[in-house]
């Protein structure tokens, strides 16, 4: 019997679930309200733009992106079929999820390659 | 004390009704009295059409469990007083087609558990002479939750996917494979991956985790499922990188 | 059903009052799923709730590569893009969404000790530990993080 596929998906799954868990709301606290409305030093701009330029830098912003976007795309997928009964559209919903995924990722992949370097 | 409590069972005769009904039975308040008490004394009393099943009434065989007031439980297991003094609402376990008032079909998950084959797989015997198969304290801590389950079907009742996937295997038999892959008597991981792999074994399900709730032997079949999850996705990785390894 | 006399079916059709029944194949109930199952039980809306975090997770990704890209556009564009992060509308949007991606680390951490049996030297480790540490590890991560882009990169 051939064996479902689903282990890989599930991986990146779960690593993203797990390190959106861990580091998301400490970015989205600093970067959504601690710096727009000033709530803490902010970083200057040129100081963020060199950091961000790091390979180092955009390999792991590359990685996080990645991850949690997978992390949507298998849950949502789930979450179409149970929530809603949507399990017969199998496969438009597989395309949606990680299709999705993975063109964002794509994208968050040419915006990192081109950001310019200090 | 002649108080009495209300039982309110779902009643369904296939023959009488396209739809199941609801009807009002009076049964006296006694303390002691568990559900299960209340309906043998509407069907010696009241009405003896009243169809069910039980057995060994102590929550041991797993034959009484039906939903009381929106909840999986075990029917000799649940104080009637403790759920007055509103009407107790009894229906049949969710996700099985009914047969008739409180009894329902099992067929499919007595096909599913079989696909599991829950039983000491080796690909060779010890003879007799060799004694028995010894196992340490730790060995037998490794399933001893998991073959604890009483196959009553609370868990099956409880899981919203099970309703909605009619092909999903279900929580208590992925947890009976777990007893058998994780007792080191076994030798049959592989052979039960087949059924468990596919996306009707472990991948229908999304860790709801009710039936861990509901499970009245606390066999945890959520944590089995997510923990087989981590193991069947290392062994799917490393047979991806490392395909010579011994199968 | 050929071992059935036409006579057999129509009179038990004709005592039954379902006129659906099928004499020994009698019609099994069974309940079709409604599409708002998950509001029947608390549980199952908190189900719910949680699996819908993951729009959360998957929108602060994106947000995070709109600000890149945002950067890369010079200083104008990030003061800009800073000016329309302050605005009340969209705070209040990404309080919500904040909410949400607080959800998802409280459930998915709490769910650590149900996934994961860590044994050591031949014991269980109990629960209790193994939820601490991952609530440990949120915090240093919370730490590292909050540390790197406050202190770090000035």
């Amino acid at each position: 019997m051939k064996r479902s596929k689903e282990p890989l998906v599930w991986a990146l799954f779960s690593s993203g679930g797990m390190l959106a868990a861990l580091v998301l709301p400490a970015l989205a606290f600093v970067l959504w309200f601690g710096i727009p409305l000033g709530w803490v030093p902010a970083p200057s701009y040129e100081a963020l733009v060199a950091e961000i330029g790091h390979p180092v830098a955009k390999l792991v912003l590359l990685g996080l992106v990645t991850l949690s976007l997978f992390h949507w795309g298998h849950r949502f997928r789930y979450t179409l079929y149970d929530g809603l009964q949507l399990s017969h559209l199998y496969g438009m919903i597989a395309t949606l999820c990680y299709g999705g995924a993975a063109a964002l990722s794509l994208l968050a992949a040419w915006v990192l390659w081109t950001f310019p370097l200090p | 004390m002649a108080r009495s409590i209300r039982l309110q069972i779902r009643r369904y005769r296939p023959e009488d009704e396209r739809e199941p009904v609801w009807e009002s039975f009076e049964v006296p308040d006694r303390p002691e009295w568990m559900v299960l008490d209340g309906l043998n004394y509407i069907k010696d009393r009241l009405d003896g059409s009243l169809s069910y099943r039980w057995a060994c009434r102590m929550g041991v065989c797993g034959s009484c469990g039906m939903v009381v007031n929106g909840k999986p439980v075990l029917t000799c297991a649940t104080y009637l007083s403790a759920l007055g003094p509103d009407p107790v609402r009894v229906e049949p376990i969710k996700g099985f087609p009914v047969i008739r008032d409180l009894v329902v079909d099992i067929e499919d998950f007595v096909r599913k558990l079989e696909s599991v084959k829950p039983w000491i797989i080796r690909e060779e015997e010890k003879p007799l002479s060799e004694g028995e198969y010894l196992q340490t304290p730790e060995q037998l801590a490794e399933y001893k939750q998991q073959s604890m389950c009483i196959n009553c079907l609370l868990c099956y009742s409880a899981c919203p996917i099970y309703a909605l996937e009619p092909d999903f295997i279900g929580p208590a038999a992925i947890a009976l494979a777990q007893r058998y892959n994780l007792d080191s008597r076994d030798e049959g991981t592989e052979e039960r991956m087949d059924v468990l792999s596919q996306h009707e074994g472990i991948w229908c399900c999304t860790f709801v985790g009710e039936c861990s709730v509901v499970c009245p032997k606390d066999v945890d079949p959520a944590g089995a499922i997510q923990r087989y999850k981590v193991k069947a996705t290392a062994d799917w990785f490393k047979s991806l990188l490392m395909p010579w390894g011994k199968r | 059903m050929s071992y059935h006399s036409r006579v057999d079916r129509r009179w038990a059709t004709r005592r039954a009052a379902n006129p659906e029944y099928e004499p020994y194949h009698p019609k099994w109930h069974r309940k079709r799923v409604p599409i708002f199952w998950w509001l029947e039980r608390p549980s199952y809306t908190k189900f719910i709730t949680r699996e819908l975090t993951s729009l959360a997770v998957g929108y602060a990704a994106v947000l995070l590569m709109v600000q890149v890209w945002v950067m890369a556009r010079g200083p104008g564009a990030y003061e800009r893009f800073l000016a329309i992060l302050a605005s009340p509308a969209i705070v209040a949007f990404h309080a919500v969404v904040f909410l949400f991606l607080l959800f998802h680390s409280v459930t998915w951490l709490n769910l650590a000790p149900q996934a994961l049996v860590v044994r050591l030297g031949g014991r269980r480790v109990p629960d209790r530990v193994v939820l601490a540490g991952h609530y440990v590890a949120w915090l240093v991560a919370t730490a590292v993080v909050a540390g790197y882009l406050l202190w770090g990169v000035p």
